[in-house]
């Protein structure tokens, strides 16, 4: 009869798939815990197993300071954030503010702006020595001391922060976006007055929300590298990242007590984001979503909309235009120096001939978008087939498969680059050094993200479509391959889209991994902060900007064409 | 008569032999979904699965499918063992070549009418030339009249084009089996009668075996050859629409299939072949039994409310009692009745004539040839 076993890809595929996703997801973490319980190995002595990089971590009041340095800067950051963005969201949500519409376009910025070039704008506008505003201020005001420092925790606090406000402002504005009206309305008609309506039904509503955005920005400072390696390095403040970041670049290297770092720096982040994830599963029992179509009532502010309008505008300055301008202003000078008539007649394209013609510069971006396009294009694949096994199977340990492959999430990308250094140095494949080391850090680090936008696309897939396609007569990699992809395919480009940026502006994994042949653009950067090349840094972080905005208005477009919504 | 014999000989296509599936809830708690399900199809015929939700309807045809793996049983297709727990045989959905409509239609947005008509031609073992391809699909999407909408996006069309599409899209590759998964019942009130007619004209034209699942007992008597009545997993009766309502098996067949009364009784006397006199709450009541009936046995009596016949005047006879109209229900075709014979309320329909006020006296009158015993003790 017509039973002739035939030969069937859909183990092959899924089996490859898990197995590529565990092997990249588990073998870093498990090789850093390894790692933190070994001496250094040198040609004359072999490793051995010991506490001693634990002891030499924990044993001092030092380590404790960086304790509390980094929960200081992290909490800061992510409450100075979350006040900013929040207050935008509601204002932008629920009042009758002018200009709203434009306001969106701030979800654009962290992704156009790199951290790096965030910073190094705010120390060329900041800085008590070459700041612009401090040396404007001084002049204007006759003052004897810069009145700001950027080389500060309150400095970090606020470069930090204002970069990752508008994370915030996304978060918040979907909660209350999300607030079915009638909820409110029903506590009015039950006779509540405007501020119990607000403290009583309103904030209690969106508490889940706003704990969780907090924790978000919490984890997300934690790991932040950028900020306090450029400012907070040069005056000693230090907390996890720039320690790990120092451990391993001293002479001999310590990458035992960079791992025992890792190890805490890990514990946090996974008690942060294991928190996140209790918080938003209990979330059913708030969900304000009703599917029904509607638009929350506004708020007349009156004459005071004027007033948030200018908060806004405000806002936008600080965190896009002042740090452009600066990044524009000094890349035409021949050294860097502060806006003036003077300055103004000795503008030079020097910076950009000194950028374009950069002997690495060909392979340097060829890298970066090889690296980005690859890993976007890998992420967004594997994580198809991990999430339909998640979604749409009953295959037992499906939930293991799921957290393993969000296991990337709690690793903060130092943490990430240091743990795969590590293995690849251990177990030589030989590609330790090669660019295939960044891709399988890339890979790792934002498959969370390629499985989170699969999954929502995956969930809107009825399990109908599949099984009439198998009616039909398809075996499962064409139903895969004809009904599944196509119709998964707004969650694979919006999240294509948004693996590929992060990609190509990574800084804080490539920082562990990178050799000389195998520099990406942002490394370049680095490099030319290290050696204060500012005007020829900033001609760069102009084209970077310039191009990578390019990059996401022809994403959005083709992603329009798909009809995919803002990612 | 003649041609239902002929028929009733035809060969048998589809045989679901002992099956029983079960499978774990969200809590791993393990549902006993069907048990012991057996029954055939002969060729040609519409044979309905009709049971409420979670009777194990969806499952037992999901099954045929092979779209689930029940614990054990056999089914065979034509000869061919698609299924056999005993003999280790489980051929996947995709090699067993039959048609299935789905309850959402599951019509694939990203593709047009006819490349989703198309579809199953494409993808299955056996291949087609381009031209073969264009004439087998435009064949079948003329029978659903939907040739002429051939090229628009599948998602422009209308809930019963979508349902046609489904049903195209299903007979195209001429299955031995068509498996329909409650198609009518995303369809509105006006629509889901029309498409009724359509589906049994097609069914009836093209003489294709099918199997039909549903929870609507109209669309089930409206479109079958026969009806399996299915409960808890059980089937309760295996009939055709005729018996199945005339002449239920059990309390539950006749509960589920159309509205009846019930009278608790107790059996008194004999009264003639076939016939006995019991006492109901109502008082004593004669009626017909086929099967014999002991002295003494407590019954339960089902009479259908068109049954419950009313008049102004006392008609002659037996089982005939005085009551008062407690509510009358207008539906415009029909008038619904709830009368009250003593304590005990009845529910009967009449032709709206009938303008007796509420509160007014009435008779009652039921034939003992329309009163369905069954027996409780």
């Amino acid at each position: 009869m017509d039973e002739r076993p035939s030969f069937d890809w859909k183990w092959v595929v899924i089996g490859a798939c898990v197995a590529f996703t565990v092997y990249i997801a588990v073998i870093p973490l498990v090789f850093l815990l390894w790692q933190s319980f070994r001496t250094p190995q040198t040609a004359a002595t072999p490793a051995v197993w010991t506490l001693g990089n634990y002891a030499a971590a924990y044993g001092t009041a030092e380590t404790f300071r960086l304790f509390l340095t980094s929960i200081r800067f992290a909490s800061g950051a992510s409450f100075f954030a979350f006040i900013v963005g929040a207050a935008l969201a509601w204002m932008n949500e629920r009042t009758n503010t002018p200009f709203k519409s434009i306001f969106y376009a701030l979800s654009l910025i962290p992704l156009v702006i790199p951290s790096i070039l965030f910073t190094v704008s705010w120390i060329l506008l900041a800085s008590p020595q070459i700041g612009i505003i401090n040396q404007l201020l001084q002049n204007w005001f006759g003052l004897q001391q810069p009145p700001f420092d950027i080389y500060s925790m309150g400095g970090m606090i606020w470069v930090d922060g204002l970069h990752y406000s508008p994370m915030a402002f996304l978060l918040m504005s979907a909660a209350f976006r999300a607030m079915d009206p009638s909820l409110e309305e029903s506590a009015t008609m039950s006779g509540a007055n405007v501020w119990q309506v607000l403290w009583r039904v309103t904030l209690k509503l969106t508490w889940p929300a706003i704990f969780a955005t907090i924790l978000i920005l919490f984890v997300r400072s934690i790991e932040s590298f950028e900020v306090p390696a450029l400012l907070g390095l040069p005056v000693g403040i230090e907390v996890f990242t720039s320690s790990i970041y120092t451990a391993v670049h001293r002479y001999p290297s310590q990458v035992g007590l960079a791992s025992a770092y890792g190890v805490a720096l890990l514990a946090v982040t996974t008690a942060g984001v294991y928190a996140v994830a209790r918080l938003s599963g209990r979330g059913s029992k708030y969900a304000t979503m009703t599917g029904k179509g509607f638009r929350p009532r506004q708020i007349d502010l009156g004459a005071w909309r004027w007033a948030t309008a200018a908060g806004f505008i405000v806002y936008f300055v600080m965190i896009v235009v002042l740090p452009f301008l600066v990044l524009l202003w000094s890349s035409f000078q021949h050294f860097y120096t502060v806006p003036s008539r003077e300055a103004l007649q000795n503008l030079t394209l020097d910076p950009y001939r000194f950028i374009l013609t950069y002997p690495d510069l060909p392979s340097t971006v060829w890298n970066s978008l090889v690296l980005s396009f690859g890993s976007a294009t890998v992420v967004m694949l594997v994580t198809s087939v991990i999430c339909w096994l998640v979604v749409k199977t009953k295959i037992r340990g499906r939930w293991l498969l799921d957290n393993i492959a969000s296991l990337p999430l709690v690793f903060p990308g130092i943490v990430l680059g240091l743990a795969i250094m590590i293995f690849y140095l251990n177990i030589d494949i030989g590609i330790y050094g090669t660019i295939w080391i960044m891709f399988i850090a890339y890979v790792t680090r934002f498959m969370p993200y390629g499985l989170r936008y699969n999954t929502t696309s995956m969930l809107q897939i009825h399990k109908e479509l599949e099984e009439s396609a198998a009616m039909c007569g398809a075996s499962w990699t064409t139903t895969f391959r004809r009904i599944v992809l196509p119709l998964l395919k707004p969650g694979l480009v919006a999240g294509w889209i948004y693996v590929m940026i992060v990609s190509i502006r990574e800084l804080s994994t490539s920082i562990l991994l990178y050799s000389p042949d195998t520099r990406v653009v942002s490394i370049i950067i680095w490099e030319l902060w290290q050696n204060g090349q500012y005007v020829e840094l900033s001609a760069l972080g102009v084209l970077f900007i310039v191009s990578l905005f390019f990059l996401v208005l022809i994403a959005r477009w083709v992603g329009g064409r798909y009809g995919i919504r803002e990612a | 008569m003649g041609r239902r014999e002929i028929r009733d000989q035809g060969s048998v296509v589809l045989t679901v032999q002992g099956l029983y599936t079960e499978y774990p809830n969200e809590r791993g708690e393990i549902v006993r979904a069907a048990q012991d399900v057996t029954f055939t199809v002969e060729e040609g015929r519409l044979f309905t699965l009709l049971g409420p939700s979670g009777c194990g309807k969806t499952t037992t045809l999901r099954s045929i499918a092979g779209l689930e793996r029940p614990r054990a049983g056999e089914i065979s297709v034509n000869g061919r063992v698609v299924f056999s727990s005993s003999k280790g045989v489980f051929v996947s959905p995709n090699r067993r070549g039959f048609g299935m409509v789905f309850q959402s239609y599951a019509i694939w947005p990203h593709m047009t009418v006819f490349e989703n008509a198309a579809f199953p031609l494409e993808v299955g073992d056996k291949r087609y030339s381009r031209t073969q391809i264009r004439e087998n699909v435009m064949r079948v999407l003329t029978a659903v009249q939907l040739d002429e909408l051939a090229d628009r996006d599948a998602t422009k069309l209308s809930g019963g084009q979508q349902q046609r599409l489904a049903l195209a899209r299903a007979l195209v590759m001429e299955p031995a089996l068509l498996l329909l998964d409650e198609p009518l019942s995303n369809l509105d009130a006006k629509l889901r009668d029309r498409m009724r007619f359509e589906l049994k004209r097609l069914q009836r034209d093209l003489k294709i075996t099918t199997v039909y699942v549903t929870h609507d007992q109209s669309e089930a008597l409206a479109l079958s050859h026969e009806i399996a009545v299915m409960n808890q997993g059980r089937i309760q009766q295996i009939g055709r629409p005729r018996d199945i309502y005339e002449h239920p098996s059990n309390q539950f067949v006749a509960d589920f299939v159309g509205n009846t009364n019930f009278l608790e009784g107790v059996v008194l006397r004999p009264d003639g072949p076939e016939h006995y006199v019991a006492r109901a709450d109502i008082g004593e009541i004669t009626v017909r039994a086929p099967r014999p009936l002991k002295v003494e046995e407590r019954v339960a009596i089902s009479i259908r409310p068109e049954d419950v016949e009313l008049t102004e005047t006392r008609p002659s006879g037996a089982n005939v009692w005085q009551a008062t109209v407690e509510q009358k229900v207008f539906l415009g075709e029909a008038i619904d009745f709830r009368v009250a014979v003593g304590s005990r309320p009845l529910l009967s329909r009449q032709h709206p004539t009938l303008r007796t006020p509420v509160g007014g006296a009435i008779f009652v009158r039921v034939n003992p040839e329309k009163c369905v015993v069954f027996s409780t003790s």
